[in-house]
């Protein structure tokens, strides 16, 4: 046998093959269903809402990693998640020129201003949606009837508004369920919330395809299925109770669950990997807190909607849960430090 | 998730297995290579202490070098020949050892020289005595002394001896054969063993995917034995001391502990044929049981091989051709990759893995940290390799030990998972060789003032 130089490396030297821009690929695959279901729903207009979305974050990733001399982490397919779900968290009919401030602001405030990937604190396409709320109120809460006859010939003005123009409040808005019972305490039906026949933001309306999406990628074990459990679990523990206390003033749990963006928040926002603890016990209390804190801002607080907040402010959490919350190590008698 | 379940530890990972390859392949005689190179550090502890000269003839079973002090074991002739050479010969370290260089007679019958017979009814202080005058070490790989660990501290006792079948590194078949072949030796080698722990009961423990070799021993128990074997659930790393004690009898080794500390003795099966087969003859080990194969190997198989003979002999004889790229020494998820070929065979080779080019690992692209939490669901001993991982980068040893970071076995699983490619248990090596060497530095400190 000739001298042959042989490789070396350390144990193991086998892995398991699952790389993590192959996890960023199965949750951009499964938010396909929820952004084709959207785009059918509200047509041409919440399409380019969503391609605005998604272009301006990879753009902005791109642009700022060659700004700080850096290789490009375009690839790694994170950029792509957050302008999906950005796009998906806005009204279908969001300026163009809005949108793109947003997932500019996703990425640069909310991912790379940390370190990137990995690194950032709080889910970057809510950070961008939030600093959106903040900045262009009206707009945000512009909201669009779905499966409207000429949706798909016609482009909603409001889309097209011309930057830093404040866009017109067209005729054919149509109030979101929870702002219906917010403030004229009318309650939508359950299985219309369910499938996605009313209105809301693009991609928070269909809930049954947000909970298909979670449970193949929850199969794949590329979600931790603890924290939509632990999310949705408490909204309707919670919600339940106040119902019984006072049905005419509380909406029903299910009313609660499918409305709204909280399907969406619990499934695919809150299970950020980075911005969520790690431990089983530590994702079980981050949970709680978001869906605590959605009963309490939708039954007591002044906006229709708190899932963005109530994540948000649990992402701020995550890091003191980690830090507080550690499973016991085996062979030792208490948890550890 | 749930820990109550039987049988089993918690977490752990399932790497694909390969065992089917060479799994029914019984154990064959491999021929001697022409030159025997033996290190005489085989073991954990002090180098063995050559008792021979150059050009002097030796016999098989011959001693060539004694224990060096209770932490040592001797080294017995594999082969009849000449002493060729005594020099410094390369280890799988990468360190040159002192070792010898054996000239096989090529005529040679072979016959093996035989000793003093240890009767089952000797003491326990003999039976040790005779296990570190055979040579015996830990056969699984660790090559830690057995007489050392048999031996049961002042103070303590031992009320169930393990016999660890488990196997649970990918692509090894060694103890399944060695079950299968030598299920005589094992009950004899258990005897010893219960005489000198002073354990009441023996158990066996195998995975599910050996469920021929558990049928074969359980059928072999000897009348009034109090032997017992049990199968558990296939799941890396079973195989670990602490979780096979785990899952066998629900006991927790306390951290930093042994075994005995939950009055538990571990030694692996072939460990015990080893002293079933020896100690009543009085011979010193000469041979051990390889599983080589890997995609590599033409002639994949168990090969029962001198202990000394040089790897690149053995890779000629089983046809690994041209296309190696990486060998191990070891299974696949603890294997020690070899540099150099010129290294032996020694007593705690269990396996020979090659690799070719399409096989091997390449140097991937590590991402960040994402914090999937899949390092915390395989880690068997529950660490949280996640943040040790971002505390050995940042050199926080201080941190890492308030993390436990030295209960960690280094099992590799954290590594395995990662789908970032962060070389955890790699980190976690390195950090303890950091600590562990403060921690000397320190005392030292101290015991000079």
């Amino acid at each position: 046998m000739t001298n042959r130089i042989l490789n070396i490396s350390t144990s193991p030297h086998i892995t398991k093959g699952l790389s993590t821009d192959v996890i960023m690929q199965h949750v951009v695959w499964s938010l396909v269903p929820v952004a084709l279901f959207a785009v059918y729903a509200f047509g041409i207009s919440a399409l380019l809402v969503l391609v605005m979305s998604v272009c301006s974050c990879v753009l902005t990733e791109h642009f700022l990693c060659k700004l700080s001399k850096k290789e490009s982490t375009v690839s790694d397919w994170s950029a792509v998640i957050t302008g999906l779900l950005l796009g998906l968290t806005l009204p279908p009919v969001f300026p163009l020129w809005m949108t793109f401030c947003g997932g500019v602001i996703s990425i640069a405030l909310g991912k790379f201003i940390f370190g990137g990937l990995g690194y950032n604190v709080f889910n970057p396409a809510l950070v961008g949606r939030a600093v959106l709320q903040a900045a262009f109120p009206v707009a945000i809460t512009t909201w669009y009837p779905a499966f409207l006859d000429n949706r798909f010939s016609t482009i909603a003005a409001s889309v097209l508004t011309f930057p830093l123009m404040e866009p017109a409040v067209d005729g054919t808005s149509g109030a979101t369920p929870l702002a219906a019972f917010k403030f004229d305490q009318v309650t939508a039906n359950i299985p219309d919330l369910a499938l996605g026949q009313v209105s809301g933001s693009t991609g928070e309306t269909c809930a049954i395809l947000i909970l298909l999406g979670g449970i193949y990628l929850a199969a794949r074990k590329m979600l931790n299925w603890r924290i939509p459990v632990a999310v949705l679990g408490s909204v309707v523990l919670l919600s339940a109770i106040f119902h019984l206390i006072d049905s005419n003033h509380y909406p029903s749990p299910a009313f609660m669950l499918f409305s709204g963006g909280l399907m969406l928040g619990a499934v695919f926002m809150a299970t950020d990997m980075v911005a969520s603890p790690v431990t089983p016990l530590g994702v079980v209390i981050y949970g709680s807190i978001i869906g605590i804190l959605v009963v309490v801002i939708r039954l007591w607080g002044g906006l229709p909607e708190g899932v963005m907040y109530a994540i948000l402010l649990a992402n701020a959490i995550s890091p003191h849960i980690d830090t507080i919350i550690k499973h016991r190590v085996y062979g030792t008698s208490k948890r550890s430090k | 998730m749930l820990n109550f379940r039987k049988n089993t530890f918690r977490h752990g990972v399932h790497p694909p297995e390969h065992k089917d390859e060479t799994n029914g392949l019984p154990i064959r005689q491999f021929p001697f290579a022409p030159v025997i190179i033996l290190p005489m550090v085989q073991h954990i502890g002090n180098p063995s202490e050559i008792v021979v000269r150059e050009g002097q003839e030796v016999v098989r079973g011959q001693l060539l070098a004694k224990a060096n002090g209770y932490m040592s074991v001797p080294v017995h002739a594999p082969v009849s020949g000449t002493v060729r050479k005594i020099a410094n010969v390369p280890a799988i370290s990468g360190k040159m050892v002192p070792g010898i260089y054996l000239q096989a007679f090529p005529f040679s019958s072979q016959e093996v020289l035989e000793g003093t017979p240890i009767e089952e009814t000797a003491s326990k202080e003999e039976i040790l005595q005779a296990i570190q005058d055979a040579g015996i070490v830990g056969l699984g790989g660790a090559a830690f002394p057995t007489h050392v660990k048999l031996k049961i501290p002042e103070g303590k006792h031992c009320d169930v001896l393990m016999i660890n079948g488990i196997e649970c590194e990918p692509y090894l078949t060694t103890d399944h054969r060695v079950m299968l072949e030598q299920a005589d030796d094992i009950f004899t080698g258990i005897r010893y063993l219960l005489k000198a722990t002073g354990a009441g009961r023996a158990i066996i423990g195998i995975e599910a995917n050996k469920q021929d070799a558990a049928d074969h021993l359980a059928s072999r128990i000897p009348d009034g034995a109090p032997v017992s074997v049990e199968v558990v659930p296939v799941k890396y790393p079973q195989g670990a001391e602490k979780m096979l004690i785990t899952a066998l009898l629900g006991r927790e080794v306390p951290s930093g502990g042994l075994p005995i500390e939950v009055n538990v003795v571990v030694v692996n099966v072939a460990t015990t044929a080893e002293i079933g087969r020896l100690l009543p003859h009085g011979r010193g080990i000469q041979e051990r049981v390889v599983t080589i194969t890997g995609p590599g190997v033409k002639k994949k198989g168990n090969y029962l091989i001198p202990v000394g003979t040089p790897l690149r002999y053995v890779l000629e004889q089983v046809g690994a051709d041209g296309q190696i790229s990486e060998v191990y020494m070891g299974g696949p998820m603890m294997g020690v990759a070899v540099s150099n070929l010129d290294i032996s065979v020694v007593k705690g080779t269990s396996g020979i893995v090659v690799f070719t080019e399409k096989e091997v690992k390449r140097p991937q692209k590590i991402y960040p940290c994402i914090k999937c939490g899949a390092c915390v669901d395989a880690c068997p001993i529950s660490l949280n390799p996640s943040r040790l991982g971002i505390l050995a980068k940042f050199e926080a040893y201080e941190q890492m030990t308030d993390y436990h970071l030295m209960d960690c076995f280094e099992c590799g699983a954290c590594s395995y998972v990662c789908p970032s490619n962060i070389p955890l248990v790699q980190y976690f090596r390195l950090s303890k060789s950091v600590i562990r060497k403060r921690q000397t530095t320190k005392q030292t400190a101290e015991s000079d003032k």
